[in-house]
């Protein structure tokens, strides 16, 4: 980046112009990425490339602070944010691409073109001349001249800006904090629980001593009892004595019944899977 | 380059961060493209601030840059409240207060 500030500087314009149009287009694609993938993680990916274009077009601007606060900032941390949020939510959710709006995608094409008509009117009619050498406003120090403007120009803002922020994360947290419903158990009623509740040891995994270890397959009890409660809620318990199915190829899933215990020919591929039979 | 150019730049990413906000369904994507047009305008002020010759555009990008980071944590927390609400985060779901 000191390159491109010294190439900016010294007039070498041949080495930014190639620089921009690389970026632009590379922005420009990404963005267009942006609203064309389905999954959200993707384009969070893709909004991440636009912000590291923009950061490196802050430094050929002579903005070097703010090339660094976008990528620390924006790209590091308010794009991992989006990201937390998206693992919370699930990775895999995409849009549906149904229009739920008759004639809705029509109309913001028409809206787009609409605003991006206005908008270059609007620069055209613009008088924008020519730009000074970046080190003109940089005359001390990029750093020092902008910590000059915030700390007596625009002091009050920055306070503002301040308290704007201890508001949003204490909103943040009253909008992500949950109350309990009942008060959290202490490890006497745990105990006493446990104890009541006849096992004293902890309750079994699912599969175990039953005739397959599969996650439906619920726990025998020593007695010979199922134990029940050892399947996840999510799936549906079946019977631990009953004989696992096989699936013999991974190319013809064929869905044959197992006749005994064992597998007859342990040396094939066999896929003992609880899911093949539905 | 002329300012024009990242103005121009500026101006198409704002547009296409605009169609992705009209467009799609998925909030956090919303959001991002809504990220997109407050960058695009960090663009546009970073080369005004160029072709003045001062810093006052540079500074006012930093305040763009603090505000959405505000924004953002708040939308990303009403998002996981609707989240926890409806399990979706489709803006179509969100609907209760349509008549």
């Amino acid at each position: 980046m000191r390159l491109v500030l010294a190439g900016a500087a010294n007039g070498d314009f041949v080495a930014v112009e190639w620089v921009y149009w690389i970026l632009a287009i590379g922005a420009v694609a990404a963005a267009l990425a942006m609203i064309l993938v389905r999954r959200a993680v993707h384009c969070a990916i893709m909004l991440a490339v636009v912000m590291l274009c923009l950061a490196t077009m802050y430094a050929m601007e002579g903005a070097p602070f703010l090339a660094f606060v976008q990528i620390i900032v924006y790209t590091g941390a308010v794009l991992m944010l989006f990201l937390f949020v998206l693992m919370l939510i699930g990775i895999s959710s995409s849009d549906s691409i149904v229009e739920t709006i008759k004639g809705q995608r029509l109309a913001a094409a028409l809206l787009a073109i609409g605003l991006l008509v206005l908008l270059a009117l609007g620069i055209g009619h613009a008088a924008i001349g020519p730009a000074p050498p970046a080190t003109a406003a940089n005359s001390t120090n990029n750093l020092t001249g902008i910590a000059q403007l915030i700390f007596t120009t625009y002091v009050f803002p920055f306070e503002v800006t301040g308290a704007l922020l201890i508001t949003a994360a204490v909103g943040a947290m009253v909008l992500a904090h949950r109350e309990r419903a009942q008060p959290r158990p202490t490890q006497r009623e745990l105990a006493a629980r446990r104890l009541a509740g006849g096992h004293l040891a902890p309750s079994p995994p699912p599969g175990v001593y039953a005739l397959h270890d599969a996650a439906d397959r619920p726990a025998l009890l020593p007695d010979g009892s199922t134990a029940q409660d050892s399947v996840s809620s999510a799936l549906s318990p079946r019977d631990p004595n009953e004989p696992p199915r096989i699936v013999r190829s991974e190319k013809t899933p064929e869905i044959t019944e197992g006749t005994g215990e064992r597998d007859p020919e342990p040396a094939s591929p066999v896929v003992p899977s609880g899911r093949a039979e539905q | 380059m002329s300012p024009i150019h990242y103005v121009a730049l500026a101006v198409i990413l704002f547009v296409i961060g605009g169609v992705g906000v009209l467009v799609r369904r998925n909030a956090i994507v919303v959001f991002m493209c809504i990220e997109l047009m407050l960058n695009a305008c960090n663009l546009a002020f970073v080369a005004f601030a160029r072709m003045h010759g001062n810093l006052n555009g540079q500074v006012i990008a930093f305040f763009v840059m603090v505000v959405a980071a505000a924004e953002v944590v708040v939308g990303l927390a009403i998002l996981m409240a609707i989240y926890r609400a409806r399990r979706s985060a489709s803006v179509d779901d969100a609907n209760l207060l349509k008549w």
